[in-house]
Formats: structure tokens, C-alpha cells, sequence
């Protein structure tokens, strides 16, 4: 029974075994392997390399991996490679080689090897066939997103005569859509409305929310372009969503510009549980400036809002920016940036264009890398300098 | 600032006075190939070593695919090494695709490489017209699903850990396979831009001293390729090793030793 003899064990094994010279030419080779090749032994002892038994993409990977990991570090294990037989057909296997040294610490020969691997060669690819199918489903859902965000905002940002504009949003995730929205539009007698706001949540819901409030917001403009009514229209109908089953509320600064004295602006503003915007003055000055109480908007039936007024000189920037900026996390132990280093950049960019301070905040947002846990819209508004105009 | 060093995993040795001579790994492995020749140059020459971005322990997150998709983008990253460790009089020495990475960056910045040693160098992988590169377009296709099927123990959970981790000193050097594993998805890219390339027409610029080092049976660089290159070089010197595959620096490290000596104590 127990008459396994070496050479019995090594020739009829049921894998493939193999000795090459360090050069890869063979010196020896088992019957399993001669079977499964369909060569007689005198074809290939003496005769060939071990490479030449490969397909040319196997050889290329074993001259530039295999070849030099053996030489580097002695051993190889379960590399897969696909075998030509003699009669052209392909045979996936799983190779390990070792190289056997001598008294002089010289290789003297490399042993090899090899399993039949069919079956987990079909295993692994129709597990790579899945992967790439979910790859490609992925990249689908992002392409979708990113449309979907970008129809959410407006295509050009308008620029009223005498002022400069710029806005920018930066999304958090490629995979879902976010809730924040902007926009600046004309109403007439040259008075220009402009809001920024930020819809609770994420995901194709938020996203109808946020459709809804920027449309809401434009319309009830046009009707009575008054920021607290305008506001107040938003809530009621937010809060219609609410009743109706959804749980969507939203923050925003809502405001209208007009002319004021000396060329510069006017704007009347409201908030509703928004940050409040910064100011960065044409002397260099910058600072927060105060939106009167105003709650978050649609949680609650009936709200009302204050309209504070303030003046935009030439030379200053209005900054409206969603609350992603402020809450970005700038260190490990998951310390935010925070209202007060915003306050700080206004300062050390003051005064600056619109166009100035969304690049520079732009790459501000850069250098926060992962820390970005919400998207974030900002937008400037600039009143020209007289020599501008 | 990119912190250039990091990102190559770039390693010194040699006495600082020493002329330089730039080691540069080709395409499967990293700058471990070059343990031999290191060994043996350090007593006099100051050698720098690196890894390329994607390669090796380079910065993960240096990878850039649209920048390493071609060899200029390599090229670059040489020439901001030389920069950045202010070499000058470089002796540049490119395995296989680092070769004509190595030319392309000394036709950028002449004055800064005083010589070069191309070890297997092809400049062109794909047959064309009256060209013989060696391969076939689908042989290239066939390369490609191979780099899919093996990682090499390369594990995208284990990736950051392998990347140097000091409180993990056990996880360190001598990773099994660690000289040859790379992410596959950086290794196509990798692959695309060396078998894809072609790069013939810059052979003609080059104005160093070069010295060419091809095996005597090497199936990725044939002998027409080493001699094509030489035809096109003008400063160049071509030596057949006799040796087999496409790696002489680990399989005949002695041979290869002893025509790279010889030809620095030659031009110098």
C-alpha cells in the first residue's frame, strides 16, 4: 500500500513539478506536467526555459515581477500564469518557486510548482466581472449626481452694472447630492435679489427641497421682492412639505440690493438660522455682520423675520457662505475651523474682489482634504470702485 | 510644498563628495533591484536611489493617473529630485523603461547629466512597419489582464499599513513580495505608458557620453532594440552581457558590475 517511492511521488504527483538551472532552462520535469503539456521529455530538458512555456503577456510579467522577486528574495508563491501546451491550448496555473542554493550560497536551482488552477481561474473571473461591473455602476451614480448638483445651481452667476460676482461650490461627497443652493437675480428698477442657503440632510429628497426652495424663493421675489415676506413665503411653504410627510427645513440669507449713496449699495437682509455673512471693507477692515434673529425656516407654521439694512461702499465685499466651511474638521482629534479662523482669513484678505476672496477660499477648502464633511456654497458680491465704473 | 524625497522614498549612501550616480528602477519592481550595484558603488560614488510614484514605498497619494499615464510625467519627477538634492554632473542609470525615462529627462535638462547607462533599454515595445519591438498590440492586452490577476499580496486594506507604519517596525522591510507589489490599478497605468510608449525620436537628441547594456537572451529587450538604440544615440557605447532575461543587475550582478565600472572610469 505504502509503496510511494520518491520518484514515484515527484513524477506522478498530482501537480506539476519542475527544476530549472538559475537561467530558467529546464533540468527537470514530472509526467503530470509533460501530460498536462502534451510534450515528450527530451522537447524540453536541456532544451527550453521555463518562461518559454508561458504566453507572452505571462512572460512579460514573469521577466519584470516573478524573475527578480525569486532573485531578491529566494521564494515566490501562488503567482498565477496561464501555460501554453504544445498544441497551443491555454492552461491556468498557480506557480510557487523556490530557489535551492549551494555550500557557496550560489543558486544552483529553481524548484517549481504548479496546481491546476481552471476552476479559480473561472471563480476569480467572474469575481473581477463583478467588480468592474460595480465600478462602472458607481461611476454612473457619480456622473448622475454631479448633474443633478450642477442643475441645482445657476449656470452663470449674473453680474449686476457696477458690481463684481463670484460664487463656488464644493461637494463633499461625488455620491450624493447635497441640499446647498444660490443664486442672484435681476427684479427690476435695478434692484437685484441674491440668496444662499442650505437644506437640511443630503440624498435625492434634499435635493427636491432645495429645487423647491430656490424656485420658491425666485417666485415670491418677483411678487413681493420684500426679504421678510419673501422669507415668511418660504416658511409656509416648507412647512407645507413637512405636513405633508417630509422633515425638510433650511437655512438662508435673503437679500435685496439697491442703489445707495456715493455708488455704493444698499442691501436689505434677512436670516434664517443662517451664518451670518461677512463683510470685508475697502479699508482693510472685516467683520461679521449681524442678521436679526430669524429662525430656521419651515419647522415651525408661521414665522416671522426682521430685515436688518447695511451699506456696501465701493470697495467692500458681502460674503455669504454655508455652514460646511465653518464645520470642516482641521485636525485629528476633530477640531472644526470655526467662525473665529473664518473671521481671521476675511482679515488677512480684506480688501479683496469677489472673484479674490472665492478663489481664495476655494483653496482654503482644498487644504482641508477629508476633513470636508458637508458641501459648501459661497458667494461675493462686490460694489466696484469708483475708477471701475 | 511637495515634500519631493517622501514621495520618491528617496535614499542616499556614499560619501557626499562622491560623484553622483542616479539609480533608476524600471517597471515590476522597485528600487531594491539595485542592491547589488548599490553594494558595490557606495564605497565611491554617492548613489541616489528612488522609488517611482506608484512603485515600491513611494506616497500613495502622490499617484496621479493622468501624470503617470506618460513618461514625461515620470521624467519630471526625476528632474524635481535633481532639483531638489541639488545634483549636478548626474551619472543617470535607467533599467528598461527608466532608460528612456533617463533620456527624456537629460534632453529636458542637459547640462545637469553628465552621462548615461541604459541597462535593457527599449524604446519602442510594439512592432511598427520596418520596426521589431518584440510585441504585438495583443501581446501588451494579454500583459495587462496578468498585472489584474496578480497582486502579489498587494491588499488595498493593508496598503497603509505597508507604507511605513513606526509602530509596526515588524511590518516593515522585508514584506514578502513587498519589492514587486503595487496597487494593480497604479501598475496598468504604469504598464500602459512603458509598453505603449514610443520614443524613438529622442534617442536622437541625446548628447552624453551613454553606455547600453542589453543581454544576450532577453525577451523584452531583443537584440535589434539594443542595437536600434545605439544606432541613434551618438555617444554611445553597446556591450552584450551574457546573460539571460531582462534584469542583468540581479541575475549576472558581476557582469553588470564590471561594464559599469569600467565605462565611469573610461569618460571620467
Amino acid at each position: 500500500m505504502l509503496e510511494d517511492s520518491a520518484d514515484d511521488l515527484y513524477e506522478h504527483a498530482p501537480c506539476g513539478n519542475l527544476s530549472t538551472l538559475p537561467d530558467g532552462t529546464i533540468a527537470k520535469i514530472n509526467a503530470t506536467l509533460l501530460e498536462w503539456l502534451g510534450y515528450d521529455r527530451d522537447e524540453l530538458v536541456g532544451r527550453r526555459r521555463f518562461s518559454d512555456l508561458l504566453t507572452v503577456g505571462g512572460k512579460l510579467y514573469h521577466e519584470t515581477h516573478f524573475a527578480p522577486l525569486l532573485h531578491m528574495q529566494g521564494h515566490v508563491g501562488g503567482v498565477a500564469f496561464d501555460l501554453r501546451a504544445k498544441d497551443g491550448a491555454r492552461l491556468p496555473v498557480l506557480v510557487t518557486s523556490a530557489v535551492k542554493t549551494g555550500t557557496d550560497g550560489e543558486p544552483l536551482l529553481i524548484r517549481t510548482t504548479l496546481f491546476d488552477a481552471r476552476d479559480r481561474r473561472a471563480y476569480e473571473q467572474e469575481l473581477l466581472r463583478a467588480r468592474q461591473a460595480a465600478e462602472h455602476e458607481r461611476d454612473r451614480l457619480r456622473r448622475l449626481v454631479t448633474e443633478l448638483q450642477r442643475s441645482l445651481l445657476p449656470v452663470e452667476l449674473a453680474t449686476p452694472v457696477g458690481m463684481r460676482t463670484a460664487a463656488y461650490y464644493r461637494m463633499a461627497s461625488p455620491d450624493e447630492v447635497g441640499g446647498d443652493f444660490y443664486d442672484l437675480f435681476p427684479l427690476g428698477d435695478d434692484r437685484w435679489g441674491f440668496f444662499l442657503g442650505d437644506v437640511s440632510g443630503k440624498g435625492i429628497e434634499a435635493a427636491a427641497v432645495t429645487a423647491l426652495a430656490r424656485y420658491t424663493l425666485r417666485a415670491a421675489a418677483v411678487y413681493n421682492p420684500e426679504p421678510a415676506v419673501v422669507l415668511s413665503n418660504l416658511n409656509t411653504v416648507l412647512y407645507q412639505e413637512y405636513l405633508t410627510g417630509g422633515t425638510r427645513y433650511c437655512t438662508v440669507l435673503f437679500g435685496i440690493l439697491e442703489a445707495g449713496s456715493d455708488d455704493g449699495r444698499t442691501v436689505t437682509m434677512v436670516g434664517g438660522g443662517h451664518p451670518y455673512p461677512l463683510l470685508l471693507r475697502a479699508d482693510g477692515h472685516a467683520g461679521y455682520e449681524p442678521t436679526a434673529g430669524g429662525l430656521i425656516v419651515g419647522v415651525i407654521p408661521v414665522a416671522e423675520f426682521a430685515a436688518m439694512t447695511m451699506t456696501l461702499a465701493p470697495g467692500d465685499t458681502l460674503f455669504l457662505y454655508t455652514d460646511g466651511l465653518t464645520d470642516a474638521r482641521v485636525d485629528s482629534s476633530g477640531g472644526r475651523y470655526g467662525p473665529e479662523s473664518l473671521l481671521q482669513h476675511a482679515r488677512t484678505l480684506a480688501p479683496a474682489s469677489a472673484s479674490e476672496v472665492v478663489a481664495a477660499t476655494s483653496r482654503l477648502l482644498d487644504t482641508f482634504g477629508d476633513g470636508l464633511d458637508d458641501d459648501v456654497a459661497i458667494l461675493a458680491l462686490t460694489v466696484e470702485n469708483a475708477s471701475h465704473q | 510644498m511637495t515634500d519631493v524625497r517622501a514621495r520618491n522614498n528617496v535614499s542616499i549612501t556614499g560619501p557626499a563628495d562622491g560623484p553622483i550616480v542616479m539609480l533608476a528602477h524600471g517597471f515590476g519592481c522597485d528600487q531594491n533591484m539595485w542592491r547589488h550595484v548599490t553594494a558595490a558603488l557606495a564605497g565611491r560614488f554617492r548613489v541616489v536611489l528612488f522609488d517611482h510614484v506608484g512603485s515600491g514605498r513611494s506616497d500613495p497619494s502622490a499617484w496621479d493617473p493622468e501624470r503617470y499615464s506618460t513618461l514625461a510625467g515620470y521624467a519630471d519627477d526625476v528632474l524635481q529630485i535633481c532639483r531638489d538634492l541639488d545634483l549636478h554632473e548626474i551619472v543617470f542609470v535607467g533599467h528598461s523603461v527608466s532608460s528612456m525615462i533617463g533620456v527624456l529627462a537629460a534632453n529636458q535638462e542637459p547640462d545637469r547629466f553628465a552621462a548615461l547607462i541604459l541597462v535593457t533599454p527599449s524604446p519602442r515595445y510594439v512592432d511598427d512597419a520596418e520596426y521589431r519591438g518584440g510585441f504585438t498590440a495583443a501581446d501588451i492586452t494579454e500583459l495587462l489582464e496578468s498585472l489584474d490577476s496578480n497582486y502579489l499580496g498587494w491588499s488595498a486594506a493593508m496598503a497603509p499599513v505597508i507604507m511605513g507604519n513606526p509602530e509596526r517596525p515588524e511590518l516593515g522591510d522585508e514584506l514578502t513580495n513587498s519589492f514587486c507589489r503595487t496597487d494593480p490599478s497604479m501598475a496598468r497605468v504604469f504598464a500602459q505608458a512603458t509598453f505603449l510608449s514610443d520614443n524613438r525620436v529622442d534617442l536622437d537628441a541625446v548628447t552624453q557620453p551613454t553606455l547600453i547594456l542589453q543581454c544576450s537572451n532577453d525577451a523584452i529587450a531583443p537584440p535589434e532594440v539594443g542595437a536600434f538604440v545605439h544606432d541613434h544615440i551618438a555617444a554611445s557605447t553597446l556591450v552584450t552581457l551574457d546573460a539571460t532575461g531582462h534584469c542583468p543587475q540581479l541575475s549576472a550582478p558581476k557582469a553588470t558590475l564590471n561594464a559599469i565600472e569600467r565605462f565611469l572610469a573610461a569618460y571620467r
